[in-house]
């Protein structure tokens, strides 16, 4: 019986206390760095597209809602000829931004992105595309990775390492 | 005679306009209490809240189900706004602000009230489905065995006063609210109260937790939104009746008309319901009628023995 009367009297004591609410649409909650939002494809320092077109993160789509087709420019430099993300579908599981190994696909804090149709919310290469090195500034997976041109193998230049056989690693 | 139309008028106006506006205030003060702010969108305060519910209620498909009993299904959902607006005629609102004033007046209260548990039984009976005839079986026993020491703990009032009549059981609180003297009373009233308008913690008939909706699973639109206006009308009504038997009805100092008076400690009670909403969880069907016949029953026999016996020592 008292123990009715207390918790009567301390919920109407939450009167008094702070809101929890946010007052959406004029205050936005915040958002942490990491939360897990919409999909973007990340731009290296230099201004090129990170992404190599390597189908990694269409593999890791749970819900397969990626679709891409790489190609090659002139130096061999491979690209997707398209990309695309149907946002209808994705669950925001960050999973393709893991397997990326370029750091090209990201998720970003946003999800204001509601429209009025289905075919709306399929973005093509050019929306997902920002001008932007999201999460990591400075990366560029070609001066880490290093690259073969025409006439020199990797690690062949004066003072390269040679690439790490990656199969000698294995137990 | 154009007086007694206005007070018709009058109380059926502010009933029904009380009862849609605790859809705000329920809203408003459980968010309160669960550090929200509640609805605060529509109209100043979120008041509009009302009109687009009452709206959303009305466009809403009003459905029968094929399988339910189509007469009294529709007939059910009258039954408790009826009953309990019923019971308003014998409330005094102010020394001459009341509808009819019986001589019975809270045996009519009485009566009426039970005849409230017809439109949950009605109502669960003939949605012919097994959870709304569940939360009817329930209620209907809910209601009875609550009815017994409801009637038995206002009888120490009716001895205290010496009527039935609710105008004179207010002027014989003029010295005392009956509060003092009757603090047992009230309390196992108020459970009762809780307990007959089936409120939270005793919402057993329609449990959603367990039974979907209970008794009214199956009603929509309107007839839904007649279950939910009876349900704060009844909220209303025990309200006005604990203000009335126990709290000195329209009783206060000078400086404020009666029926403002009358208002606010209803408003107070309303209030109470609505914590009572916020803080209690729901006992178990048979926790609660234990302790409804092994607890309260006694206790309020024992109140009206003790009361009666006082009354005829003090007599003497």
């Amino acid at each position: 019986m008292f123990s009715l009367v207390r918790s009567m009297w301390l919920i109407f004591l939450h009167m008094f206390h702070k809101r929890e609410t946010y007052q959406y649409p004029e205050q936005k909650a915040p958002l942490p760095a990491r939360w897990r939002g919409r999909i973007a494809l990340t731009r290296d320092p230099d201004g090129g597209e990170r992404c190599v077109g390597c189908y990694l993160c269409a593999a890791a789509c749970p819900v397969d809602c990626i679709s891409l087709q790489s190609t090659e420019d002139e130096s061999g430099r491979r690209y997707p000829e398209f990309f695309r993300i149907n946002f209808s579908r994705c669950i925001f599981c960050g999973f393709c931004e893991e397997a990326c190994p370029t750091y090209a696909i990201q998720l970003l804090p946003d999800f204001e992105m509601a429209e009025y149709s289905r075919q709306q919310l399929v973005y093509e290469k050019e929306d997902l595309l920002i001008n932007s090195e999201g999460k990591y500034p400075g990366y560029n997976y070609y001066k880490v990775a290093g690259m073969a041109i025409q006439g020199k193998n990797k690690g062949d230049a004066r003072n390269e390492e040679p690439p790490v056989d990656v199969k000698s690693l294995l137990p | 005679m154009t007086n007694f139309w206005w007070i018709i008028g009058g109380v059926l106006f502010a009933l029904l306009n009380t009862a849609a506006g605790l859809i705000w205030v329920e809203r408003r003060m459980l968010a309160l209490w669960q550090d929200r702010y509640g609805p605060n969108r529509a109209g100043p305060f979120g008041l509009l809240v009302v009109l687009a519910d009452t709206l959303k209620l009305f466009f809403k498909e009003d459905w029968i189900p094929p399988f339910a009993d189509k007469i009294v299904f529709v007939f059910a959902p009258g039954v408790v706004m009826l009953s309990v607006l019923m019971s308003f005629v014998v409330m005094p609102f102010g020394p001459h602000v009341i509808v009819a004033d019986l001589n019975i007046g809270l045996l009519f209260f009485l009566a009426m009230s039970s005849l409230g548990v017809y439109s949950v039984v009605l109502g669960g009976w003939a949605s012919n489905n097994k959870y709304a005839l569940l939360g009817a079986m329930r209620g209907a026993s809910q209601m009875i065995s609550y009815e017994v020491f409801m009637g038995l703990a206002l009888m120490g009032v009716v001895v205290l006063s010496g009527s039935f009549n609710l105008r004179e059981i207010v002027e014989a609180q003029r010295t005392m609210w009956f509060i003092v003297p009757q603090f047992l009373g009230f309390l196992i009233f108020l459970v009762a109260g809780v307990a007959e308008t089936h409120r939270l913690p005793f919402d057993i008939p329609e449990a959603e937790s367990e039974l979907v909706a209970g008794f009214h699973s199956e009603y929509s639109g309107m007839k839904f939104g007649m279950f939910f206006i009876g349900e704060y009308l009844g909220i209303t009504l025990i309200s006005g009746m604990l203000v009335t038997l126990y709290f000195g009805g329209w009783l206060g100092p000078a400086f404020l008309p009666p029926v403002i008076w009358f208002a606010i400690k209803t408003f107070c009670f309303i209030l109470l319901f609505i914590l009572f909403r916020a803080s209690m969880p729901r006992p178990r069907y048979d926790q609660l009628m234990e302790y409804g016949w092994k607890v309260l029953f006694p206790l309020s026999i024992l109140n009206l023995l003790v009361t009666a016996a006082i009354k005829l020592w003090l007599n003497n």
